[in-house]
């Protein structure tokens, strides 16, 4: 009973001394506050204990090396652990695809790798040949410019120099062919969508 | 009737705590961790 009217400091104190139920107290004294911190960023239990627990691991480690410094309170200290972890977190959620454990899983949500598929590719490289069929449609002076900025990835500066006309004949150009593909699509009907 | 509405249920009271074996786990993660000490270098070494 005695131990529970401690201070923080006193408690961590004791735990750097070797007294291990001092962390068992201050575990049980914060616990529902860092938790619910937590959970309310993540709002997955999962997670949420997974962070719980490495932001303890991470006090622990800190002070049983005697990194531990008394210039912050304890209670903020590892709130801006478990912050920190959060953080950790969603940057990790948005480099790996995550499992959810709902007892609906499908593996190919899991391992489904992000190339295209043999039909896709197929559609793919259709639309492309349809495409550059409808390009051998336009005036030259807008086949050029379009080729050159599509395809050959040239800026408009360099179209100038190179066609000999000036940037905005150039751009002019750009959207007249853009408006005339437009219209050659919408014509025949060409479906360009895989 | 406010009390069958406002009154948490048993899931969401567990819900803003970490679980015991969470707890448990650090418990002992904490009691197995040792920090040797050896001419300026610290070991963590862990005991089973």
């Amino acid at each position: 009973m005695k131990n529970n009217t401690l201070s923080d400091a006193v408690l961590v104190n004791n735990y750097i001394s070797g007294n291990e139920s001092a962390l068992s107290i201050l575990i049980e004294r914060h616990k529902q506050r860092i938790y619910s911190f937590i959970y309310s960023k993540v709002f997955d239990r999962d997670a949420s204990e997974d962070i719980f627990q490495d932001t303890f691991i991470k006090v622990i480690r800190t002070l049983k090396n005697g990194k531990y410094n008394e210039e912050g309170k304890f209670l903020p200290w590892v709130m801006r652990i478990a912050h920190n972890l959060v953080i950790d977190h969603f940057r990790k959620g948005n480099r790996m695809p995550k499992f959810e454990d709902n007892g609906e899983f499908s593996i190919f949500s899991v391992i489904s790798d992000g190339n295209l598929n043999a039909e896709k590719k197929l559609i793919k490289s259709q639309v492309e040949d349809d495409l550059r069929n409808i390009i051998q449609e336009l005036p030259e002076d807008q086949k050029e410019v379009l080729v050159m900025r599509m395809y050959k990835d040239m800026s408009f500066k360099e179209i100038s120099d190179k066609t000999g006309v000036s940037i905005n004949t150039a751009l002019g150009r750009m959207r007249y062919a853009l408006i005339n593909l437009r219209k050659v699509i919408e014509k025949n009907n060409i479906v360009l969508t895989d | 009737m406010a009390k069958l509405y406002f009154k948490p249920s048993k899931k969401e009271e567990n819900l803003v705590v970490p679980s015991k074996r969470t707890i448990d786990f650090l418990l002992n993660y904490s009691k197995s961790l040792q920090v040797l000490e050896f001419q300026n270098f610290k070991f963590e070494t862990i005991l089973n």
